[in-house]
């Protein structure tokens, strides 16, 4: 299958390959997997007192279009609000990317990757 | 269609695979188009369609996740096609951690010993969760059959590492 040249990009450069630690409390982690793939990814967010995401990685195990999204994900929430980064839809990852039909599930994980590491953070800072 | 009626097999997770092969070969036989050459238009196109039946039942039947989700399809609950994720964080970082054993394989010196090692691994979260699928179906309540769901898509992650493994044990002979 033939992959965009924006997914091609991404992973042959991927942005913000890796962890932060994890019981850094400025930390939040989001893990998601898909079952029909096998795909495992995971998702940090540097969050600051005023909610504002300064940094993320991710490690992500998968497809090129699973590493692609994940990768991109990262590069948008930089500078984001946790709400503004709540509102990233796959459909935005997936036109961004190009994705053809059979990968919109890597593009759902990479908006339910966000969704997963802001659900950690507000349970962490008990809000 | 109910697979295990047209196989005549009790609905159930537990299955005799020769039994499963012996009946393929009859049905297979009985419903071979050649036999129904002779037959009208309409019993021809029957024979074919029911030809494909009995391939995709028997390719269902034989795989254990396939004939789970068949099982539980039956009872109302589809999973065979969704594409939500999946959020379970200990299982998903345990994944990763598997994930990260088999990328140290195509670097190691030894790649023998670290496939040994993510190979029994696999093979015992496998057993273990084909277990309890058994009997989180046998259990066959509407509760269960959600739980028989959730084994059944982490079955998926561990088929799926095999599969990497096998493929990293053939590059290393290579």
């Amino acid at each position: 299958m033939a992959y965009s040249n924006k997914v091609i990009d991404h992973y042959e450069n991927p942005r913000n390959v890796g962890s932060f630690a994890k019981d850094d409390p400025t930390i939040a982690t989001g893990m998601v997997g898909a079952p029909a793939c096998g795909d495992v990814m995971k998702l940090q967010l540097k969050i600051n007192e005023q909610g504002i995401i300064e940094d993320a990685k991710f490690k992500t195990y998968g497809c090129g279009s699973a590493i692609a999204s994940s990768s991109l994900v990262t590069e948008w929430v930089k500078g984001k609000s946790i709400d503004e980064a709540a509102l990233i839809k796959n459909t935005d990852i997936a036109q961004e990317l190009a994705l053809p039909p059979v990968k919109i599930h890597c593009s759902i994980l990479a908006e339910d990757a966000i969704k997963a590491a802001i659900a950690d953070y507000k349970q962490r800072h008990g809000n | 269609m109910n697979y295990f009626q047209l196989f005549h097999l009790p609905a159930q997770f537990e299955l005799d695979l020769t039994e499963l092969g012996t009946r393929y070969l009859e049905l297979q036989r009985q419903f071979h188009p050649d036999k129904h050459a002779a037959g009208s238009e309409r019993d021809k196109l029957m024979a074919v369609q029911q030809a494909a039946n009995i391939n995709d039942a028997y390719h269902s039947l034989k795989q254990p996740l396939l004939r789970a989700e068949h099982l539980l399809a039956l009872r109302g609950l589809k999973i065979s096609n969704e594409q939500r994720s999946f959020m379970e964080p200990a299982f998903l970082m345990q994944q990763m951690e598997l994930r990260e054993l088999l990328a140290e394989i195509s670097d190691a010196a030894d790649p023998e010993e670290l496939i040994d090692e993510a190979d029994q691994q696999i093979q015992q979260q496998k057993k273990a969760l084909l277990r309890q699928l058994q009997s989180a179906l046998d259990a066959n309540t509407p509760e269960h059959d959600h739980q028989a769901a959730d084994i059944i898509r982490k079955l998926k992650f561990f088929f799926k590492l095999q599969q990497e493994l096998e493929l990293l044990e053939q590059q290393t002979q290579d």
